[in-house]
């Protein structure tokens, strides 16, 4: 199944994009797709566990990813 | 009451015009803007970036969790998005209730699960060229100018 990730702020910086389309295995939950990115990132810059949104909601690491999900990875967040 | 995360400068005044009401007896606006100095830097703007669709979600939720919480309805909160000057104005939040204590408190209340929760980052610029994003929970990772 394809789902669509999203970096923001140094996060985007750690990929190179803000946005990227991705095939993982049927029944993925977040946390597997986080072990995925983690090696697309050789030098570690993402933290062990960052903030995950499925669809613009915050999410565990054991949440079931569906076809054509949202995945946002969250840096720390510093509005105000 | 109302939320939303906007690309354009703020008006604080008509924020406040918006919450107010003969039913009030206490209207409290709070204006957060870019400061000078952070962590001993001489920042000279910010730049503020977000997930807009999950920010505005989230803002809207706040909002609500703060009207069920204190009683009112009369809260309006906008934040903005973009390059911001020092002393620019980055986020309003109006609130009006019959007495003062709640309405200090829901506006409290609104800022710091805004801080909490909403996905809205910055990037300082300094006066020295460099610029970094803006971790509350660790150290800066710099980038050059």
């Amino acid at each position: 199944m394809t789902i669509t990730a999203l970096f923001f702020a140094s996060y985007a910086d750690v990929f190179g994009r803000g946005r990227m389309e991705m095939e993982v295995p049927n029944g993925s939950t977040v946390g597997e797709l986080l072990r995925h990115l983690h090696s697309l990132d050789p030098e570690r810059r993402l933290p062990p566990a960052p903030l995950v949104a499925v669809n613009e909601r915050y999410a565990r690491p054991d949440q079931v990813l569906r076809h054509g999900d949202e995945v946002a990875v969250i840096p720390p967040v510093a509005g105000g | 009451m109302r939320a939303a995360v906007v690309p354009t400068p703020l008006d604080a005044t008509a924020l406040l015009a918006e919450v107010a009401s003969v039913a009030n007896g206490a209207s409290i606006v709070f204006v957060g803007t870019v400061r000078e100095v952070n962590e001993g830097r001489a920042v000279s703007g910010i730049e503020y970036t977000a997930y807009e669709a999950m920010a505005a979600r989230e803002l809207e939720a706040i909002v609500t969790e703060a009207v069920s919480r204190f009683g009112t309805s009369d809260i309006v909160v906008e934040h903005r998005l973009g390059r911001m000057g020092l002393g620019e104005a980055s986020v309003v939040i109006a609130v009006a209730h019959p007495h003062r204590a709640e309405a200090y408190d829901a506006s409290r209340f609104v800022i710091e699960e805004l801080k909490r929760r909403v996905p809205i980052w910055k990037r300082e610029e300094y006066v020295d060229g460099t610029r970094a994003w803006v971790d509350p929970t660790a150290a800066r990772a710099e980038v050059g100018p």
